[in-house]
């Protein structure tokens, strides 16, 4: 296979847009391509107050179209047993309104896709769990995926492998909160609050969250479980279930993954080397003000990385304006240099 | 679905064997312990048995012919036996071990994740818990592929399942199309609810995943963590994480009968197995009352509490409601 990759073009920036008003901000701050869900349980964004109705979906995308950029539709859950139908409807929607890509990780959504709308781009979502080329390469020769979003579990070496390997596309995670687990086969959340990012598009729900003051400070429960207990003066997080500090053989830690970032701003030249066909920065969740900053940064420095690709260097003031918005304060490059192996 | 003068006889005919399936061994335990585990299982009244490294591919106490050698021992004792593929494949060494075990055609191979399925394609093979299939057109997509069993992700619920390959109704698999896909329902042991790129384990004992010094080897159960509170919650097992508590659907056998279910999933552990076998058997095939066996399961030193929430289509951790 071996497909020779364009590593002189430009990464596309796709930039994530949990409302109209984040997409209009991310489209002016440079984003090529925005990723947008329904307001339903069929993206794995499912929170109240987030997403698109299909009026702000219409207006959304000929936002971006009239300046000549993409909009991308994440449908990345799985198809309930139940009603599997609500899923079609979803992808006849992306169709009719005209999404430049559909972004999906079930086999049964891919399908109906592939055959209903054969003209319709397909992205195969992280949620697919494709760690590999031959999982890639599956979903490509039978759904006709055009690209493939990689797992936040891979190194730079494994990414640079897999994507000698596979004809699809490439799109890999530039910044964001960092999912520990593989995506799409993570039950941990479902375990404690049965709503999982599989099955209802969420993790950790905040229907399931309470705070609660004692004497030492707060406890942050999720369905009664305790997630995390924070002293007074500790800085408080948002109780997802892998990130809060539990007890093993009588030692106190964060036993799965501390609170941090991922940024991949040092390593731009490598994922440019590779051919990474798009960079993707996570947090549909998150206010247009972060996206807005998020994607002004990014754009600054692969535009900068593509004119000096040799003389890259990160400048100070996008860490400065990155660090504002970690979660945790810190940055990682998370799997891809993989400190802990 | 035939109906008229046979329905009397379907009722008073005794029902079908309920067909017990013994899952990987998720841990790493010595290979002797390992070899005495499955001699044991061998007598035991499983019906199939599943073998293999599904976890982490350091772990090496067996080798793939080991695997293989006992997977002949154990049919020569009329045991169905499946090989696993791993969950969670990164390196190319790892995809040399899967090519090496789906090219083999002298035992099903139970795929463990779409790579294996590339493989697999036009064979006969197992849907393992870790390939998602959450509707009847998912696994009719698997089902085109070659599927002839399918072991349903752990949360999906009774219901569902009975919705998406209902006994009367089997979506059809198979490299002809013409198999109805059996559903194998996880019903006992430590749940495995999600895998890392990351070792736990080693991060607990500040090791480097690559300089681990196998310490799973420790923990044949593996290694409980607990909230501040100290109520149990998960379990460690190197890139995978569990529940603590043991799902177990004994309490459940006629919701996962009448949900068209005729293979149930045992997960081994460490200790008094077998008589988790046994009970299982006895109350599935042998009448036994289910809330006897119930509280015989909970008078065993088992590692963790019973639950059984998934298949009410409630939290996992749910505890078993009698």
């Amino acid at each position: 296979m071996n497909a020779p990759r364009d590593t002189m073009r430009k990464p596309e920036l796709v930039c994530p847009a949990g409302s109209l008003r984040a997409l209009t901000l991310a489209v002016d701050a440079g984003a090529d391509a925005v990723y947008l869900g329904l307001k339903d349980a069929t993206n794995a964004r499912n929170f109240a107050g987030l997403n698109f109705d299909l009026a702000q979906m219409r207006r959304g995308i000929d936002y971006a179209h009239a300046r000549g950029r993409k909009v991308l539709m994440a449908l990345n859950t799985y198809a309930d047993a139940r009603d599997p139908a609500r899923w079609w409807r979803a992808v006849d929607t992306a169709a009719e309104l005209g999404a430049d890509a559909l972004i999906c990780a079930d086999v049964a959504v891919l399908g109906y896709a592939h055959r209903t709308h054969p003209q319709l781009r397909l992205h195969l979502s992280v949620q697919a769990s494709a760690t590999t080329y031959e999982a890639i390469e599956f979903h490509r020769e039978r759904y006709a995926i055009q690209r493939a979003v990689l797992p936040r579990v891979l190194t730079l070496s494994q990414v640079a492998h897999l994507a000698r390997h596979t004809r699809a596309e490439v799109e890999v995670f530039g910044f964001g909160s960092l999912c520990v687990m593989v995506e799409g086969r993570c039950a941990l959340s479902s375990y404690a609050t049965g709503q999982s990012p599989n099955t209802a598009g969420v993790c950790s729900p905040p229907s399931a969250v309470r705070w609660e003051e004692t004497g030492d400070g707060v406890q942050a429960r999720l369905n009664g479980v305790l997630i995390d207990h924070y002293a007074p003066d500790e800085p408080r997080g948002y109780p997802t279930l892998c990130k809060g500090r539990f007890h093993v053989e009588g030692q106190r830690d964060y036993a799965l993954e501390e609170p941090t970032s991922l940024n991949t701003l040092a390593i731009l030249p490598q994922l440019f080397d590779i051919g990474v066909a798009a960079i993707k920065i996570e947090g549909r969740q998150r206010s247009p003000a972060y996206v807005e900053q998020v994607t002004r940064v990014w754009r600054a420095a692969i535009d900068d990385c593509a004119a000096k690709r040799e003389r890259f260097s990160v400048q100070p003031q996008w860490v400065a304006a990155l660090g504002r918005w970690s979660e945790g304060q810190q940055h990682t490059l998370g799997a891809y240099d993989r400190p802990w192996r | 679905m035939t109906q008229g003068p046979t329905t009397m006889d379907q009722a008073n005919a005794p029902a079908a064997r309920t067909r017990i399936s013994i899952g990987p061994l998720l841990y790493y335990w010595p290979r002797r312990t390992v070899i005495e585990f499955y001699a044991r299982i061998a007598e035991s009244p499983a019906d199939t048995v599943t073998l293999g490294e599904i976890v982490c591919s350091r772990r090496h106490e067996l080798k793939r012919d080991d695997w293989v050698a006992l997977a002949r021992d154990l049919a020569a004792c009329g045991k169905e036996v499946v090989l696993g593929t791993q969950a969670l494949l990164e390196s190319e060494a790892d995809l040399r071990e899967m090519r090496a075990l789906t090219a083999q055609d002298e035992f099903l191979v139970e795929a463990g994740d779409s790579s294996a399925l590339r493989t697999l394609a036009g064979q006969r093979f197992v849907l393992g818990p870790h390939v998602n299939v959450y509707s009847r057109p998912a696994l009719e997509e698997y089902a085109a592929l070659g599927a002839v069993r399918w072991v349903p992700p752990v949360e999906l619920d009774l219901g569902a399942i009975a919705c998406i390959d209902p006994a009367d109704e089997r979506v059809r698999g198979g490299p002809a199309g013409d198999v109805p896909i059996e559903p194998e329902i996880f019903a006992f042991g430590r749940l495995p609810l999600a895998f890392s790129a990351r070792c736990f384990t080693a991060r607990h004992y500040r090791l480097k995943k690559d300089e681990c010094g196998f310490r799973c080897i420790e923990h044949p159960d593996g290694l409980r963590l607990d909230t501040g509170e100290g109520e149990a919650f998960l379990t460690l097992n190197g890139i995978q994480t569990q529940s603590a508590a043991l799902h177990c659907l004994i309490t459940q056998r006629d919701a996962v009968l009448d949900a068209g279910i005729g293979r149930i999933r045992l997960s081994p552990c460490a200790s008094h197995f077998d008589t988790v076998v046994e009970r299982f058997d006895a109350v599935y095939n042998g009448g036994a009352d289910p809330h006897d066996a119930l509280e015989a399961l909970r008078e065993l030193p088992l590692p963790g509490e019973l639950v059984d929430g998934f298949a009410r289509r409630a939290p996992g951790l749910q505890e078993i409601d009698t």
